[in-house]
């Protein structure tokens, strides 16, 4: 038997920030124009042009820096990384290399190895075969997006399952987007992840070699993309082979990995200084600033949830990473002041999400407002709805929206009459009285042949619970 | 010592096609460039920073405000082949 291997994941993250400008020039950006409007002698990489930096993406990326928990780099510094493609005007792209704008911070109980700065090279169309990069005969160049700022975020290898990088990577992006810094959004490119991939025996210390996975464009192709490449390594490895260190092209279609650049010159970058650009230097002042005014984050937001709102910490956890969800929460909180937050909680992480997605929809989306929501779990909190009326009542408004109250009375959902269901309870002890005295005798079972006595003649609309209390009340217990 | 495999690497990611006279003597002047900097590691530099401008400048930034792009059509003008507002390239993976 060989022994157990285990995965080791990193991720490598691109997120492209919110400017209204490239990062060294003045060109504006705009997902979606015509080809090649917003370029200039700097982002097509004419001779003798000077790069200037966006004091608003420097801004932003400390911003993230800070909110990742990292320490920002008192004064860090550009480089050129040299390689030839034909997105890449100039020969090199602008990053940053031996002192990146900010490490060591941590996300989610995954460690941030560095958070740096650099340029998107230009959006290249292959001509023949759509969306794949092999064999197609000629390619079209857009300059557009050339140029626009970006920050790379990197991780320690301490991802261990597909599942958890592709929830991590939406911790991430919820974090970012209450940042404000970015759209991220990964159909249209604004975030983009790669990811580092290794196996290795579970008692061995030391990291396997790792592959990097490109073009997981959505968090789906993600989880399905290490999945494969965990599953060919472990293939190579079983097989007594060994894994090669290569870079390595997700098809979705096909969910196949290919290699994609020949590894004998993949990074060999000839990394130097950019003679440009002077070092980046934010004052200590700058960084405690953009420390003190950050947003509350999903970590945060969990935490507050478990503690004054006293979730569940799983329930806690998906409202606060998601921040759609997190928003319609605290709208419904807001709203209704006389429902248990923790109710709350657990109506639209469980009934209303569901419901919300048999229609392909988030929550926010449906017809069902906060306020409805929260004045429906009020009902049920007060005895008014039992919970297979509520469901019914949330299907409504999750279709048609309207008023909770105005629901219960026109399906006729209502449990009626505290006193007439006291009444009812009454006449089931008395028609059945063999069940109400084993009940007395301690006969725990026999309770169900009365409450399903009191269920008939309400149809269905009773509070179970309340049934039983009401029976055991009227018998003494 | 450059050698004559380090000159066709260093030519192959610049894009450098050298015949074999050429590799020859890109082998002697690269490795002569390189002892020529490396008698600064003669030097004591203990606790001198890298200097990586000669002026002492930091933070030169520019505000976040769009200045005016160039045209397309002059854009494109300097390029070798165009289609469609863009430029056409040889596949780079073809």
């Amino acid at each position: 038997m060989s022994a157990e291997l285990v995965p080791t994941i990193g991720l490598e993250i691109h997120v492209q920030l919110l400017t209204r400008t490239k990062m060294f020039c003045g060109c504006e950006l705009e997902f979606g124009a015509e080809p090649n409007v917003h370029t200039c002698p700097v982002c097509l990489g004419h001779p003798g042009t000077l790069p200037v930096p966006n004091e608003q993406a420097i801004e932003s990326a400390i911003r993230i820096a800070v909110a990742l928990g990292c320490e920002v780099a008192p004064r860090s510094g550009f480089h050129r990384k040299n390689y030839f493609y034909p997105d890449l005007p100039k020969g090199y792209q602008i990053s940053q290399f031996d002192v990146p704008l900010a490490t060591a911070g941590r996300l989610g109980g995954v460690r941030i190895h560095r958070v740096h700065l650099e340029e998107d090279a230009a959006k290249l169309s292959h001509v023949g075969e759509t969306g794949r990069i092999h064999g197609s005969g000629a390619s079209l160049v857009d300059f557009n997006r050339g140029g626009t700022p970006l920050v790379e975020i990197v991780t320690e290898p301490d991802i261990d399952d597909p599942a958890a990088a592709r929830e991590w990577l939406a911790l991430l992006r919820t974090t970012l987007r209450q940042l404000g810094v970015s759209d991220v959004n990964m159909e249209e490119g604004s975030l983009r992840c790669d990811a580092n991939v290794s196996i290795r025996p579970a008692a061995s210390p030391e990291l396997g070699v790792k592959t990097e996975l490109k073009n997981m464009n959505s968090f789906r192709y993600l989880e399905r993309g290490v999945e494969a490449e965990i599953a060919r390594q472990r293939e190579i490895v079983e097989s007594g082979g060994a894994v090669e260190q290569e870079t390595l092209h997700f098809d979705p279609a096909g969910g196949t990995l290919t290699p994609l650049r020949s590894k004998e010159y993949a990074h060999d970058y000839r990394y130097f200084p950019e003679p440009d650009l002077a070092p980046v230097a934010p004052s200590a002042a700058a960084v405690d600033a953009a420390r003190a005014s950050l947003p509350e984050l999903p970590e945060q937001r969990r935490d507050r949830y478990e503690a004054d709102l006293g979730l569940k910490p799983e329930v806690a956890r998906r409202l606060a990473f998601d921040a759609s969800l997190a928003a319609f929460f605290e709208e419904a909180v807001t709203a209704g002041s006389a429902s248990a937050p923790a109710a709350l909680a657990n109506w639209i992480t469980g009934d209303l999400v569901a419901l919300a997605r048999e229609r392909g929809l988030e929550p926010a989306a449906t017809a069902a407002t906060p306020a409805a929501v929260a004045a429906l779990v009020g009902l049920l909190a007060a005895g008014e709805v039992n919970r297979g009326g509520a469901r019914e009542v949330l299907e409504v408004l999750v279709r048609d929206g309207g008023e909770p109250a105005a629901i219960v009375d026109r399906l006729d959902l209502g449990a009626g009459d505290p006193d007439e269901l006291a009444a009812i309870v009454k006449r089931a002890i008395e028609e059945d009285a063999d069940a109400a005295a084993k009940v007395r005798a301690g006969e725990g079972k026999a309770i169900g042949a009365l409450v399903g006595a009191v269920m008939r003649e309400t149809r269905g609309k009773a509070d179970g619970g309340e049934v039983t209390r009401l029976i055991r009340e009227q018998l003494d217990l | 010592m450059i050698d004559r495999e380090q000159v066709l690497h260093i030519a192959r990611l610049a894009r450098l096609r050298l015949d074999d006279q050429e590799v020859e003597r890109m082998a002697a002047e690269l490795s002569g460039i390189l002892e020529h900097v490396e008698a600064i590691g003669e030097l004591d530099l203990e606790g001198v920073e890298p200097t990586t401008h000669v002026v002492a400048l930091e933070n030169v930034l520019r505000a976040d405000v769009p200045a005016p792009s160039l045209d397309r059509e002059r854009a494109l003008a300097g390029a070798p082949d165009s289609a469609s507002g863009s430029f056409r390239v040889p596949s780079p993976q073809a």
